[in-house]
Parts: C-alpha cells; structure tokens; sequence
C-alpha cells in the first residue's frame, strides 16, 4: 500500500510499487512546475500551492499535474476526473499541466506504454485527491474550532453542517499546506462517485479543434534552427563519407554534420533543410544486411517453427497428447512488419547549454527522454529538463528516444536549439516495427469436436532483448484461456536486422489474429458454431463469456443476415480487460467491405465512458488498417514503403459503423487503448471464412484471398 | 528568395522567401502559425489542408508563389473564437484524439459544407477520404459533419 506522505517535509514517503505520491511539495518544486508549464496553461496561477498532483490556487483555481503524455487516450482528462471526485472540487475550475521529470515525486519511470495510466494510478490517485480533501476539512475545521465530522465538503468548498457556513478550498489552501498529512484516508465508496464513471467531456478539445494545441513538432524557440538527417537506408549502415558542398550551396542551409545516426543539415527552416538534403551526397557502408529481403525472412520464420522451441507453457502433456484425438488440426499463420505511421511525425526540439539542456518532445517515454539527453550531453540528469508536448499518435513508437538524440546530438553539436523533423519518408523507413512472426498451430480433437489437445510454435524477433524466451512474443498464448487440458506454447527467437518494438496491442496485435482465427478453425473442423463453440471453452472464464455474450446478443449472432453478408467473431483478454467483437462483411467484386463491427468490452470500473468509446474504436480502427493493409517489406535490406501511397491506412469511406458495449463491472480497472487491437483481423478474417470457405492464414487479406 | 503578398486570414501579408517553398512551411517556420500540420508532404494524408480563396488546399504541395494575391485562411483564421459551426460540433461531439490531424479535417469539412450544406454519409465520404485519421475518429467525424450542418443552418447557433 502506498502511503501519502507530506514531500515538503520528506516524512510522507514510501517506496512501494515505485510511487512517492505528494500532497504538498516544497517551494523549489514551485518554480520548477512554473517552468514545466507543459502546454495547456500559458503559465501557472499566479497564487499557486504546488503539490505532486494538486495545485489548489487562493482565487480557487485547481491545476492537476499530469504525469502521462497525452496522445489521444485521454489521461489528461481521466486522471483529472479521479482526482477532482475524491477532492471534490469544482470540475469547471480544474486545468492541467504535464508534470515534470521527478523521479522522487512520480517513481522510476515516467511513461505511456502497456495501456497502464488508468491501471497503475487509479487508487493512488484516489487516496490523492481524498487525503488532499481531508486536508482541507482539517483547515476550514481548524478555521471554525469544529470538530472535522461537523465538515462535509461539495463541489470546492467545504460546508460547516451546524452553521452552514462555508469555505472555499482556495480560501483554506495555505492552511491546508502546512497541516500535518493524516494517514490512511480512505477514497470514496464507488456508490459515491460523481465524476468517475460519467461521460465528462475532454479537457483538450476546444485546443485541438482551434488548432492552438502544441504538438512537439510546433515548438518554437528564440534563435532556433531546423534539421532534417539523412539515414542509411539499410539498417545498421554506417556513414563512410559526404560531400555537403551542393548542399551547404542551397539558400538557407547553415551547416552540414555527422550524428550517430546519420548526417544531418541544419537550415533556416525545415524546407531549406530538406532542400539541402536533397544535394547531400552520402557513400554509405551498407553492412551485412543490403541483401536480406522479406522472401528470406519469411523463409526463415517457417523453418523456426518447425524446430525445437522454448517452452513458455505446458498444461497437461503439452504437445504429446496432440497424437491422441480423434481429429488433429495443423495451419501456418503469419503477419508482416508493420509500421506505425503516427500522423505526428517523429521531432523533437533540444538546447544544449554547458550547464543545462531542454527538451522539447511528444513522447511516450519522459524519463528515457531526459536520461538519454543526460548520456548524450554529460549533464547531470537533474540539468536536463525534458518539456512533454501534446502527442500526435504514439502506438508504441515514441517509447523509443532515437528522434530525442538526433536534437540532442545537434544541438550538443552547433550551440543552439534544433528542432529535428523527419519526413513521412524517415518516420516510415526508420520505424521500430512490428516483428513480423509465423507460427505453426496445431489442435486435436475428440469424437465429439471439442478440443483435447493444443500446440502453438511461435517463431518472432524478441523485444525487448531477452537470453531466451520473449514475453511479448508469446502474449497472448501464454494466458490462452480456452479450457484445454493439454497444451503447449513453444518460442523460437528470430533475429533480423530490422528494429522492432512495441506497436499497439504488442505480441496481441500478431497473436490474436493467429489465436482467434485457429480457434474458429477448430470450431469449423467440429461443425460447431463459432460462438457456441467458444461458449463452452470458457464456461470457467465468466468475464470473457460475458464479452462473448454480450456482443453475440447485440449483433445479432444466429439471425439472419441480408444477401450477401457475412459474420465472424473474435474475443481477446489482454491490458487486464476482456473484448469480443463481431464484424458484418460483404465481398462484392473481389472487394472487401467492413459494414458493422460490434465490440463488448469488460475493463473493470471505468472513469470516461466516452473516451473508454473512442478508445476501443480507434484501438479497433488501428488494427482494421492493418488487417485490410498493412505490410512493411523489406528489399536489399531496406524498407519498400515509403509514404501513405505506398503503406495506405484506413480512410474514411471504409470505416464501418461500429458500436461499443461496455460491461458494468467493479472489477479493477483495466486498460482500454490497446483492447480493441488484436480482435478485429481474426474476427474480420473468419467472416471472409463464412463467406468464401477460404480460410486467412496471411495478414494483410488481399483480394486474391477473397476470390 | 522574392516578396510573395497574399491575404492571409484577413489581413495583407508579405513573405520574403524562396518563392518554391510550399505554403506550409511558410506558415509554420517563417509566420510561426502551427495549427496547419505536416504529415505526409506528397498531399496524401490532408493534414495540412488550407482554404485558398475558399477552396480546401493541400498547402504541402503549394509553392507560396502560386498564393499571390490570393485569400488564404488557415485553422487559426477559420473563426473569431473556435465558433465555425464545424468547430461547435467538433467540440460538443468531442471529436478529437491525438488531434494532430484535426486542423485539416475541420478545415476540409468547413469547405465541404460551404459548397454541400447539407451532405450525406456518401458525400462526406468522397470529400473526407483525403484527410487521414490514425486514432480511428471517421465514425464521429461524419456525426459532427452532420451536426455542423445542421448548426449552419440555424445561422451557426448550436
């Protein structure tokens, strides 16, 4: 349990799961949130008590500090919301700002990855907002020389239930700093719940619908230069020599230098930079990699999983008791790379001066951010300053800090800020993809179709690196909750030159699909229908039969359709939540078309049901473009795709109508952006199944597959 | 470099710079006005779309030469105060996520309701496909359409 400790005074630490949760901070952290104004507010309140969490201003004002990156999942309003309902203070009057780096303050990490915000902060958030309420019942009591049980509080003031009289928490915020923090305040009971679980509107989009909201690519400092850098196209190329003088020849362009990563042009502004790349004339090294291409990798990937593995799990006799069933099953499955193609391009903006470095940047990772310009520079981690920005599209990307050290590099380099832009062309060629994976499944089935035995070989690059089984290979697999007495998930690790890392959903975005299609091919194989089938696998899974439940009932499953549709079905546990979505297709002329998807999803207690919406719909959309579309090859060991012509994404006129269904559930919470991620390809997939026969073993579906 | 004068939300506007560079980044690195977004630099994605003498504009692959004289307004002109019908149903619809891309989607559907005051699904396909949304937000993107429509037509009252 985390205790809330009073940080002015360093007696209100604790150190359990990595969270120092702060009432109140010291002056010195005063000033530092004034300087970290990170985006919402053109400056602090004038009249502020500063706190980890809680700013509450003598003329009312309440500030937030959020400490996740806003990338569209909303934290900066659900977080507000978990703190204004226990506070109990007037939501109207709440603003935000981005925290700052403090690893005292906020725990080791700082991030956004794993769909966590809601998951990791919900309780101490909670008893945030309530110890900072009972801290102002202190006060007013205290104020009136009451008993603090003849104090109630509502929508900011708190109310002396004898007399009636009140006060407002701006008038009691001084008092309240310098009380004593009382232990072991409780939250509210959820009965209780104003804010949380109410679909609140978003705090950010009256900014974003007037365009003045600042992504990290709109930052703009005094005496600021712009770059763009030209990368080896293979991964792992080297620089072996350059020629600037056409270059350094084009208006505008101020310099031309070697980074780690590549050379850089530094100009007037971004045109004349990437003008003057362009001229750039670069002789690379191209490594050993300039002749692997995705016919070898895929090669490669199939032999794996024909090999002997890692065991991540066995139940019962694992892949012995395949032998044993009446019926046994065997498919190949894959999926390729995948690009992220956030419509924010990767940037970032640094200064580097001798004794302090500031960072300007939409990512997803604030403390690798600043302890990679503390590498880079030499600096102290306390001298660099890490600005977060407004995030435009993270999807796992901006965990990586490659854009951060290019500015840092720069700027380290030339003595004044940079703000670095790259292309789509560099954003989609110098990507940390998706691996690309195969793997091999295999089922038995006894007299009566249902499943006796299962076996999965899973053949993926491993991130992050591991000795010898990958964690986020296996997702998916390794907490398969169909009831089968006897299984086995074996790893075979991949290498590749290709870099990958986290893409939306991780191992769950490739798994599954893998997992959900075979599933409905075992159900096809026994003649069951694909929902009962499910039905009876997770009878001791109620959470995810309710989901299953939920989205048959509202879609309709078993009635019938018009001419020509078709349905399919998918249900995925992953970010501790529990989705199912059912598609409606048609295939008209070797086209594809998505009409309906319906999803019902249990993410425990819920704090937007609006944004939980958004999410689960753009989560879905995600992986519907990468379903119909997406496929990064590589050729002579580069990228083929380049731009949104060559790597498309979904547009408008193929979005489906989709509804979202959301469980009531007092579970604890679970994550929400990630959820709808996986489900939509297998359930897409087995819809084109019920129409064509055929089945997808091949992520994206192509046309020839609908034939 | 060359003198380019052109209207710019409003108001007479003279830029000295290299009469090739794309409008976008004279909006962005030169006139410091961010609300008009880079995202694909090939016209691809919509990002960056402007109205140049009211028409919706990919200012990536305008040369500022081509805007002489001519009316241009960006995200940051559209409206006085965030009151252009397609930015009150933005914003009662809550239509954004990451937002990125939402300066040229309002821009694009403000065009499209000047010349179509009142368009179906269809038609807000065919004109909308062009402006691209990563976060998935299409599905509100044509209620709020819909909506703006509908508040235009009560002379841009909600």
């Amino acid at each position: 349990m985390n205790a809330i400790t009073n940080v002015s005074r360093r007696g209100f630490l604790t150190a359990a799961g990595g969270l120092v949760l702060g009432v109140v901070l010291p002056e010195r952290s005063k000033l530092e949130a004034q300087q970290f104004g990170g985006g919402v507010l053109p400056g602090a309140p004038a009249a502020i008590k500063p706190s980890a969490y809680i700013h509450i201003g003598t003329d009312d004002s309440v500030t937030f500090l959020i400490t996740k990156s806003e990338l569209g999942q909303g934290p900066m309003t659900s977080l507000s919301q978990i703190l204004a309902d226990e506070l109990d203070c007037d939501w109207s009057k709440v603003r935000t700002e981005f925290a700052p780096v403090d690893t005292t303050l906020y725990g080791p990490v700082q991030g956004v990855v794993g769909s966590m915000s809601i998951r990791t902060l919900w309780s101490p958030l909670r008893r945030v907002g309530a110890t900072g309420r009972a801290m102002l019942i202190d006060a007013a009591a205290q104020k009136w020389g009451v008993d603090k049980s003849q104090c109630r509080t509502e929508n900011g003031f708190v109310i002396n239930t004898s007399t009636n009289d009140r006060l407002s928490y701006g008038s009691l915020t001084d008092a309240a700093a310098n009380l004593p923090v009382p232990a072991n305040i409780q939250p509210k009971d959820p009965s209780q719940f104003k804010l949380i679980a109410t679909p609140v509107k978003r705090l950010d989009t009256r900014a974003k619908a007037s365009g003045r909201t600042q992504f990290g690519i709109d930052s703009r400092q005094p005496g600021m230069v712009y770059a763009v850098v030209e990368r080896c196209p293979v991964f792992g190329g080297k620089v072996v020599s350059f020629d600037a003088t056409k270059a350094k020849a084009v208006p505008g362009v101020k310099d031309v230098i070697q980074i780690s990563s590549g050379v850089a042009v530094i100009a007037d502004n971004t045109w004349s930079a990437m003008q003057g790349r362009r001229a750039l004339v670069v002789k690379w090294d191209e490594g050993p990699s300039a002749t692997v291409d995705s016919a070898g990798i895929s090669k490669m990937l199939a032999e794996l999983n024909q090999q002997a593995g890692v065991n991540a799990r066995k139940d019962g006799a694992g892949a012995d008791a395949l032998t044993s069933g009446a019926k046994t099953l065997e498919a190949v499955y894959e999926a390729p790379f995948l690009s992220h193609a956030t419509m924010e391009p990767m940037n970032c903006t640094a200064d580097v001066k001798a004794d302090g470095c500031d960072v300007w940047a939409s990512t997803q990772m604030q403390t690798p951010s600043r302890d990679t310009a503390a590498q880079i520079t030499g600096l102290p981690k306390d001298k660099v300053r890490v600005h977060t920005q407004f995030v435009g599209g993270g999807f796992g990307r901006r965990a990586r800090t490659d854009f951060v050290s290019e500015a840092v590099e720069i700027s380290k380099a030339i003595g004044t800020p940079v703000k670095v832009t790259w292309s789509r062309e560099d954003d989609m060629q110098h990507d940390w993809y998706r691996p690309a994976a195969s793997v091999k499944l295999r089922a038995a089935l006894d007299a009566d179709g249902w499943p006796t035995a299962y076996a999965a070989d899973i053949a993926c690059q491993p991130f992050p690196m591991v000795e010898k089984l990958s964690r986020t290979a296996v997702q998916g697999f390794d907490d398969l909750r169909y009831k089968i007495p006897n299984m086995q998930i074996d790893y075979h690790m991949a290498s590749t030159h290709v870099p990958v890392s986290y893409w939306r959903s991780v191992g769950h975005s490739q798994n599954g699909f893998f997992i959900e299609s075979f599933i409905d091919e075992m159900a096809a194989a026994s003649g069951k229908d694909p929902v009962e089938f499910r039905r009876r696998l997770l009878a001791d899974t109620p959470r995810m039969l309710g989901v299953l439940n939920l989205a048959a009932e509202k879609a309709g499953w078993g009635k019938p359709l018009p001419a020509g549709r078709f349905r399919g079905v998918s249900a995925i546990n992953n970010v501790g939540s529990f989705n199912a979505q059912v598609v409606e297709i048609s295939i008209n002329r070797g086209k594809l078309k998505v009409h309906r998807v319906v999803c019902a999803v249990d993410c425990g207690h819920h704090v937007n049901p609006m944004i939980l919406r958004q999410q689960i719909e753009g989560g879905m959309v995600y992986g519907l473009a990468a379903a119909l579309k997406g496929e990064i090859t590589i050729n002579r060991g580069r990228v083929q795709q380049a731009n949104f012509d060559t790597y498309d994404v979904l547009r408008i006129d193929e979005m489906p109508q989709v509804e979202v269904h959301i469980v009531a559930s007092t579970e604890a919470p679970g994550g929400i952006g990630e959820a709808a991620t996986p489900g939509i390809a297998p359930a897409v997939a087995n819809a084109v199944f019920a129409a064509t026969g055929k089945r997808i073993r091949k992520l994206p579906i192509r046309a020839a597959d609908l034939a | 470099m060359a003198a380019v004068k052109f209207t710019l939300n409003g108001k007479s506007q003279t830029v000295d710079v290299s009469p090739e560079m794309p409008l976008l980044w004279v909006l962005r690195d030169v006139l410091g006005m961010t609300g008009t977004k880079f995202g694909c630099g090939m016209a691809l994605c919509g990002a960056c779309t402007v109205h140049i003498n009211g028409a919706a504009t990919r200012s990536c692959v305008t040369q500022v030469k081509s805007v002489a004289g001519k009316s241009v307004t960006t995200i940051e002109g559209l409206s006085a105060d965030v009151t252009h019908p397609v930015q009150q149903a933005w914003i009662e619809q809550d239509v954004p996520q990451c937002g990125y891309c939402q300066s040229g989607q309002i821009m694009n559907a403000a065009s499209l309701l000047a010349k179509n005051p009142n368009p179906t699904d269809a038609d807000i396909d065919e004109v909308m496909r062009g402006n691209i949304c990563r976060c998935g937000t299409y599905q509100t993107i044509r209620s709020a359409i819909h909506r703006a429509a509908e508040i235009k037509a009560r002379g841009g009252k909600a």
